[in-house]
């Protein structure tokens, strides 16, 4: 078997150019799953019944059903069913918000509920509004205590990405595929691909290792 | 005029009449002191004051506020009326000068500075003016508590409510909380205070409850009912304390 890893050199500005809609696609879509996850999260965690039954019904969905499906039926099935038409990247986008945000859900109503219910006690006691407590005191706390497993949801969320493939999306591993087609460089492609996924990853982790050092887990 | 009026008040947990149609007023300037065996209600009794817990039938009114007039007038009552936890229940995030500045900023609306200020004289008050910096974690038990009582005393309650505030110490720790408590009764404050401490009770209550399944058993001067119990089930529980 002869390998040529020059190949790598004259792809790798098409690879990265898929990386860079990856990390696109990973930022833009976790941006929207938190803002999704933490309203969902809390609704279950503080809302009446109907607010907690609407956020476990859509936590369930998501969860039971594979990211694959989700962003096949955002492309494909909801022209049909809605009338609305998305382009790729933004089915992509949008199935990566829907999909980590029921995971984010459940982080964030784990990390609330885990904070003791003595100080929201002690905050209500001084005559806060229970809004004003879960953002001043169980907040910054709870937030602590969901770097570590929002990290790892990121990376999750990061490589599902991968999965566009089935929709066409030019992200990295699409654009791997696509060189593959063409000149049959299996082993020095994909070992390309897989180490640029390797140091996106690796840096998302270096940057939550970080911040989770810098703030004391209480 | 009473600043606490219990009027025929009752708390139920499903069948558990936990506070059973009990009528109680305290005055201004009284330091009532709770007593009873586990279960009896007496911390229930005390949570229903400032709303923790909410009461299922009659009327409870403090400083002219009733704790069923809704959310907004409850947190009026809870600023009347601050509380002491068991557990001190401080906020670990933040210093000992900033737990006390909490309730003064955020509820009572006054500037950073101001706020600073109020907390380092009730810090300065409680004994721990050199902790200011402190996180709670970095406290002893008996300082944290007194922390958590200057948190309390920094929104300018009328009543303070103590729910065994010495029973997470050491013997040695009780003294130096105990005592800011009994400085605060000589200032005049209105306190109840839910104990196991008789010789608390006998030196700075001025008030003694016995409660009993919910409801009021004993009801007169400290001194009087320790030394000699109108009934027999305080009779009993005063040997076991």
């Amino acid at each position: 078997m002869d390998t040529d890893w020059s190949v790598i050199v004259d792809f790798l500005p098409q690879l990265l150019a898929g990386a860079r809609t990856t990390v696109y696609i990973t930022i833009t879509g976790l941006m929207g799953g938190l803002v999704l996850g933490t309203l969902a999260g809390l609704m279950r965690a503080y809302g009446g019944r109907v607010l907690n039954a609407v956020a476990f019904a859509y936590i369930e969905v998501i969860r039971g059903t594979p990211i694959v499906v989700q962003v096949m039926f955002l492309y494909f099935a909801l022209p049909v069913l809605a009338d609305l038409r998305i382009d790729p990247l933004g089915a992509a986008i949008l199935a990566i918000v829907v999909n980590a945000g029921a995971y984010i859900a459940e982080i964030v109503r784990g990390a609330f509920l885990s904070i003791g219910k003595g100080l929201t006690e002690a905050g209500l006691a001084i005559g806060l509004p229970h809004w004003k407590v879960l953002v001043y005191i169980v907040g910054p706390l709870a937030f602590r205590r969901l770097i570590p497993p929002l990290g790892n949801q990121f990376i999750v969320s990061l490589k599902d990405t991968s999965l566009f493939i089935v929709i066409g999306v030019g992200e990295l591993t699409r654009t791997g595929q696509e060189i593959m087609a063409a000149n049959f460089r299996a082993v020095e492609i994909w070992t390309a691909v897989a180490i640029i996924y390797l140091i996106m990853t690796g840096t998302l982790s270096l940057i939550l290792r970080t911040i989770e050092k810098r703030m004391r887990i209480l | 005029m009473s600043i606490i009026e219990f009027r025929n008040t009752s708390k139920h947990f499903g069948d558990l009449r936990v506070i059973d149609g009990v009528d109680l007023s305290i005055d201004a300037g009284e330091v009532v002191v709770l007593v009873g065996p586990s279960g009896s209600g007496k911390s229930t009794l005390l949570r229903c004051i400032n709303g923790l817990e909410s009461i299922t039938s009659g009327d409870l009114v403090v400083d002219g506020l009733s704790v069923t007039g809704g959310s907004k007038q409850l947190r009026e009552i809870r600023q009347e009326a601050g509380m002491v936890f068991q557990q001190f229940n401080l906020f670990p995030q933040l210093s000992a000068l900033e737990n006390v500045a909490f309730g003064p900023r955020k509820v009572r609306g006054l500037t950073a500075e101001k706020a600073r200020d109020v907390a380092r004289d009730l810090l300065e008050k409680v004994g721990l003016r050199d902790k200011a910096g402190h996180y709670p974690a970095e406290l002893s038990g008996g300082q944290q508590q007194r922390v958590a009582i200057a948190r309390a005393l920094a929104v300018k309650p009328k009543v303070m409510l103590f729910d065994e505030p010495t029973s997470a110490l050491d013997p040695e720790l009780k003294q130096d909380v105990l005592n800011v408590m009994r400085a605060l009764a000589e200032e005049g404050m209105t306190m109840v205070v839910v104990t196991h401490e008789m010789s608390f009770a006998k030196q700075v209550g001025t008030r003694l409850i016995f409660m009993e399944h919910g409801k009021i058993a004993v009801d007169g001067n400290p001194r009087q009912v320790i030394d000699t119990p109108p009934n027999d089930r305080m009779k009993d529980f005063l040997q076991h304390v």
